[in-house]
Parts: C-alpha cells; sequence; structure tokens
C-alpha cells in the first residue's frame, strides 16, 4: 500500500513536469513509431457492404502492439524513481516482449511472469524477451494464465517493493494502476480523433475494440467519452460458449461476472457462487483472464460503453477475413474486435463510420493459426 | 471465548480450513487449542491466495478442489466454538468470498458461528468504513495487516481500527518459512507501540521454537502459519491433529508462562 501511494505521488509529479512529456513524447516518435496510420479500408468496407471501416494500426507500433505506449510511460516513471529492476506479467506476450524492449533500451533488469498454458502458447513472443535480455519466469498455479501471472508478479513486487518497479501492462491492478495505464494509452484516440477530422471532417458514429484487462480499449475511447454521439463497443472473449470456464465475457448477461474484487480492483470478476474466481479460456491469451479494468466497469454500468462478445471461431474467422481482404494479419486479440465490425457493419448505413482498434498484428499467433485454421490445398480460385 | 494472550509471547496458529478436510481441520484446531494455542486462525482457501507463499497457496488449492466454501468453514468454526468455549477464533479471508456472501449476512453470520474476529487479507484500512461498521455491530474484531514498509500515518489508521491484536508483518513480502526472523520485524513493532495499547502478534516467517521466544522479547505474540500448512501437508489426514498438536505443544518452548 505505501508502494503505491508512492507511485501515485511520483505520477503525478511525472505528470505535471513539461520534461517527462517531451521524453515520453519524443520516444514515441522516434522510437515507437506514433503517430500509427488511420487507414481507410476500402475492399472490407466493400466486402461488408455497410459502414466505412477505418483501422486504427497500433499493429505497426514497434513491437507489434499498442502494450508499448504504457511499458514506455512506466519505465521512465521506474527511472524517476530510482528503480534498476523491473518486473512485468504478460498473458499474449505482448507487454512482457514491450517491457523487455524498454528495458534494454534503458539498461534494466527485467523479470516478465508468464502462465506456462500462455508460454506454450505464444512460443515466439517468449523468445523474444529471452533475446531481448528479459528473464521468462513460467507461473503453473491456477489456470497457468495471465490472472496467475498478475499473482506471481504482485508477489515479487511485495517482496522486493523497495528495489522494484512494476510495469503493469493492462487497466488493471490498484489505484493508480488503471489510471496511469490509461493515461499512457490515451494517445490512441487522441490520435484517432485527429485523424478522423482530417479524412472525414466528423467524428465516427462507432468505435470497435476488444477488451482483455481493457488498456486498448480505454485508450481508444477515452478521448469520445464526452461525445455521445459515437457509440463505443468493447468486444470481450466469448471463447467456446456461455458456460462459466469457457470464455472471458465478464459483461455477458448470465455469463458469470458479478462486481467483486480480484488483485486489487473492484469490477466485473468471473467467479462461482462462493466467490471463486472461476477459470477462463479464449484462443487469444491475451484476452484470457477473468477481470476487467474497473474504468470499463464503469463505462458498462453507466452505459456509455456497450460490452459485447466474439466467439474464438469468430476471431479467427475474422482473422482470415482481414488478412485477405485488406492484407493485415491481426492480433487474435484484435481479431475479436474485427470480428464485431463483420457482424455491425453490414447492419449500418453507407454514410456511416466505424474505426476498429489493430491492437496488434498477428505474427505471434502463427503457431496457434496453423493449428486452428484449416487452410491446406485452398487456392486462389477456391477462396 | 475471546482473544487473550495467556503467555509472553501468546501464539495464534493458522491453517487452511479444509486441507485435507473439514473434519480433520476441526480436530486439529482443537488439538491446538489444547496444545497451546491462544487463538486459531481459520483460514477460507481461495482460488487466489496472492498474499501467500506456495505453501498455502498449495493448500488453498487443495481445499477449494475439494469444494472447500466459506459457507462451509463457518460451520466448523461453531463447532470449534462448541467444543472449546474459551478459545480465540478468528476466520482469515480474502475479500471477494466475503462480498459475495454478503458483507451483512457474513458479519451475522461469523457471529453466529462464534468467532471473535475477522482478518480479510486484500481489506485496507482506507476502505473499510462499512465493514468496520458492521464488524462493530456485530461484536466482531476487525484485524488489519502492518508491513514494515507502511509509513507513520497508516500505522495509526490500521493500529486504531484494529481490535483484538495488531498482526504485524515480519517482513515485506509473502507468507513462507525462513531460517532468520528479519531485522524489520523490531523496528516495526516498536513504531505500533506509539499508536496502541492493543497486543501486537507478529507474523510471516515464525516457524520455531527459537522464533517464537526472539518474538516473545518485543511483542505480544507469535503467528504460526506456513510451518504448520507445510507439516500437515506431508503428514497423513488421521495423524494430522496428532502431529499439529504435537508441533504446537512444540512451538511452546519457546514460550514463558506469565
Amino acid at each position: 500500500m505505501a508502494a503505491l501511494l508512492e507511485l501515485d505521488q511520483e505520477y503525478a509529479e511525472a505528470q505535471a513536469d513539461p520534461a517527462f512529456h517531451a521524453e515520453l513524447d519524443g520516444l514515441l516518435k522516434d522510437y515507437c513509431g506514433r503517430p500509427t496510420p488511420l487507414y481507410f479500408a476500402k475492399r472490407l468496407t466493400e466486402t461488408l457492404g455497410g459502414a466505412k471501416i477505418y483501422l486504427k494500426r497500433e499493429d505497426l507500433l514497434h513491437t507489434g502492439a499498442h502494450k508499448i505506449n504504457n511499458a514506455l510511460g512506466q519505465v521512465m516513471l521506474a527511472r524517476r524513481m530510482g528503480k534498476k529492476r523491473i518486473i512485468a506479467e504478460t498473458g499474449a506476450g505482448q507487454h512482457g516482449v514491450a517491457t523487455a524492449t524498454v528495458c534494454a533500451l534503458f539498461g534494466l533488469e527485467c523479470v516478465v511472469y508468464m502462465g506456462e498454458e500462455d508460454m506454450r502458447r505464444q512460443e515466439l513472443n517468449v523468445f523474444r524477451m529471452r533475446l531481448l535480455g528479459a528473464e521468462v519466469r513460467g507461473v503453473n498455479s491456477g489456470s497457468a494464465t495471465l490472472k496467475d501471472a498478475i499473482n506471481e508478479a504482485m508477489r515479487d513486487w511485495v517482496t522486493n517493493v523497495r528495489t522494484t518497479f512494476y510495469i503493469l501492462g493492462s487497466a488493471l491492478g490498484s489505484h493508480p494502476y488503471p489510471t496511469m495505464v490509461r493515461d499512457f494509452q490515451r494517445v490512441i484516440s487522441k490520435e484517432m480523433k485527429r485523424q478522423i477530422l482530417e479524412h472525414e471532417g466528423r467524428l465516427p458514429d462507432v468505435i470497435v475494440a476488444c477488451v482483455g484487462g481493457g488498456s486498448n480499449a480505454i485508450g481508444a475511447f477515452y478521448e469520445f467519452l464526452p461525445d455521445a454521439n459515437v457509440a463505443l463497443i468493447g468486444v470481450e472473449a466469448g471463447g467456446r460458449g456461455m458456460a462459466l470456464g469457457e470464455h472471458a465475457a465478464r459483461f455477458a448477461p448470465n455469463g458469470g461476472g458479478v462486481p467483486g474484487v480480484l488483485q486489487g480492483t473492484y469490477s466485473y470478476v468471473l467467479q462461482d457462487a462462493a466467490g471463486q474466481i472461476a477459470a477462463t479460456h479464449s484462443v487469444s491469451a491475451g484476452l484470457d483472464y477473468a477481470s476487467v479494468g474497473p474504468e470499463h466497469a464503469m463505462l458498462h454500468d453507466s452505459g456509455r460503453a456497450t460490452y459485447t462478445s466474439a466467439t474464438d471461431d469468430e476471431a479467427l474467422e475474422a482473422t482470415k477475413v482481414l488478412s485477405r481482404t485488406e492484407g493485415i494479419i491481426p492480433a487474435l486479440e484484435s481479431a475479436h474486435a474485427i470480428a464485431e465490425a463483420i457482424k455491425l457493419a453490414p447492419k449500418m448505413g453507407k454514410d456511416k463510420i466505424m474505426v476498429v482498434n489493430v491492437s496488434g498484428r498477428g505474427d505471434k499467433d502463427i503457431g496457434i493459426l496453423t493449428r486452428e485454421l484449416d487452410l491446406g490445398g485452398e487456392t486462389a480460385s477456391s477462396r | 471465548m475471546a482473544i487473550i494472550f495467556s503467555k509472553k509471547p501468546g501464539l495464534v496458529i493458522y491453517f487452511t480450513a479444509g486441507d485435507p478436510d473439514l473434519a480433520t481441520a476441526r480436530e486439529m484446531a482443537l488439538a491446538a487449542i489444547d496444545n497451546g494455542a491462544d487463538v486459531i486462525e481459520l483460514g477460507v482457501p481461495f482460488s487466489d491466495p496472492l498474499a501467500d507463499g506456495p505453501v498455502i497457496q498449495r493448500a488453498s488449492e487443495r481445499a477449494v478442489a475439494r469444494g472447500t466454501r466459506l459457507a462451509d468453514v463457518l460451520v466448523i468454526c461453531k463447532e470449534i466454538r462448541a467444543a472449546r468455549p474459551a478459545a480465540g477464533i478468528i476466520l482469515f479471508s480474502y475479500l471477494n468470498p466475503v462480498l459475495r456472501f454478503g458483507m451483512e449476512a457474513f458479519a451475522k453470520a461469523a457471529k453466529d458461528a462464534g468467532a471473535d474476529g475477522v482478518l480479510l487479507t486484500d481489506m485496507i484500512v482506507e476502505e473499510a468504513d462499512e465493514y468496520l461498521k458492521l464488524m462493530h455491530e456485530h461484536g466482531l474484531a476487525p484485524v488489519f495487516l502492518a508491513a514494515p514498509t507502511s509509513p507513520d500515518a497508516r500505522l495509526k489508521a490500521i493500529a486504531e481500527n484494529s481490535q483484538g491484536f495488531v498482526y504485524a508483518i515480519s517482513r515485506v513480502g509473502i507468507t513462507g518459512t525462513q531460517t532468520e526472523l528479519a531485522g524489520d520485524a523490531k523496528g516495526l513493532v516498536e513504531r505500533l507501540r506509539k499508536f496502541t495499547k492493543l497486543p501486537i502478534a507478529l507474523g510471516f516467517g515464525v516457524s520455531t521454537p527459537e522464533h517464537v521466544r526472539a518474538v516473545g522479547e518485543f511483542a505480544d505474540a507469535a503467528v504460526v502459519g506456513s510451518a504448520i500448512v507445510a507439516l500437515i501437508e506431508k503428514t497423513p489426514a488421521e495423524e494430522a491433529p496428532r502431529a499439529v498438536g504435537d508441533f504446537v505443544r512444540n512451538l511452546c518452548g519457546g514460550v514463558k508462562t506469565v
């Protein structure tokens, strides 16, 4: 608790320090490649036959996902605080890779906790982290996925709190983490707003983003919260169906998600009738988590954002659709947002505008895709 | 039926209820009380025991897998109370099972089960208004954890809002045994004394009669958890109550009767 108060104070000071922002903005531009494009997906739009679809290309960022926006911001805080050892949790491995990357950039020790199930299915990212000089520690407790990696990272943090900075990758955990992560991801919607005005001269009708912990979604939504005419849609992992343990759709009615406390956050939590945290399933490791960022819970309850879900099969199909209409292979997490676009866009008029946040690229998922998608024998003419 | 430390230091014994099973847990509690434990902390198993080291994590996982839930722990609490009217009993849980049970329903049920107090690991004093109100209304002692990293202002709030005793954490980190007591511990107890006249119990890493003796030099009670849970883990269920009793009696070798 004392460490959180110290972090809260340091973060407030950094936020008020122009030099902090100047350094962060400089690195986001020159090292990470911001701003990322807002790209009009012409063939996808034509294929679906409804709303004009724009893609926010976070997949083009250095390391391949939006996670670096936050990892960079937090590592700069760690440096201000004089912490030499960095720890992180990771699900899909994108936050782990981003953290390992910024640690390499600044010469800091880096330990990443990752569920062993996730290490197996995101093997490429495990190798990337190790190549970048990080130590990857497998976690085999519970379901050996993101939740368990966060438990272990938090245990490490409380044990080594005097020397260690915990770079949390999602809009989760105790205050100030959800606020801090949102602020570092807010750049997504800041750019989006400016770019859509350049392209279209008006704001979009709807913004779609996938929601695991919810960092890319809160980043994509935040600047549009006051714009009541912009609908905000978060897409959770529908997994294999709505039975408890088969999905990670915390907001789904009758899905088993009710308000509770997990890992220091009061939010919707998938749990059994006695308050034990439920197992979750998603084909995408990054969405496979029993709770959700508390700001999303607030947006859900207030009705400002709506939350829906896409199943494993819908996400896999969406991966194929985006790859073949636009030449963009999305991360399986981001494919959940694409799946919602595929459902929603045809129901909207051609004068409507949709922005989909492509939070990451799909290279990391090639192993899963190879197993899950049967492309054998398909030829150009049979597609 | 109260939290009274009759020795210096007093002994608080933790174990995870439902490991190896509920009936054995009840017998272990009775054995611990009969061999010198002043207070039993009945741990409610939880799927995600964030503050616990590997030993208690494994016990919790086994108990959850067996189907042990908060309601079951309340049942054995009541049985232990009926069998040992004078013992101190604390219900030890993570917050979420209690929230799901309903905070008010829980306070009432805990009182009905004969508990003296409650320790919720991840309930922080800063967010505890409603919880404290319900504890007071039902005559239950809320116990909070105090860490060596906490500044004085926070220790003050923890001390002022605790009843029964204040639980001082001997070191930063999670539960688990260690060979030597941390140097942090004595300083923390001294800082807490400035804010409270309540007994101060020291836990995390206390596992041997030598540790208990060392704790007695500056604190009022020693909390032993992981060492007992590790013993339970390697002992067949039918022998566990006797083994726990022997272990607690041995710990009392580090205790002098006041």
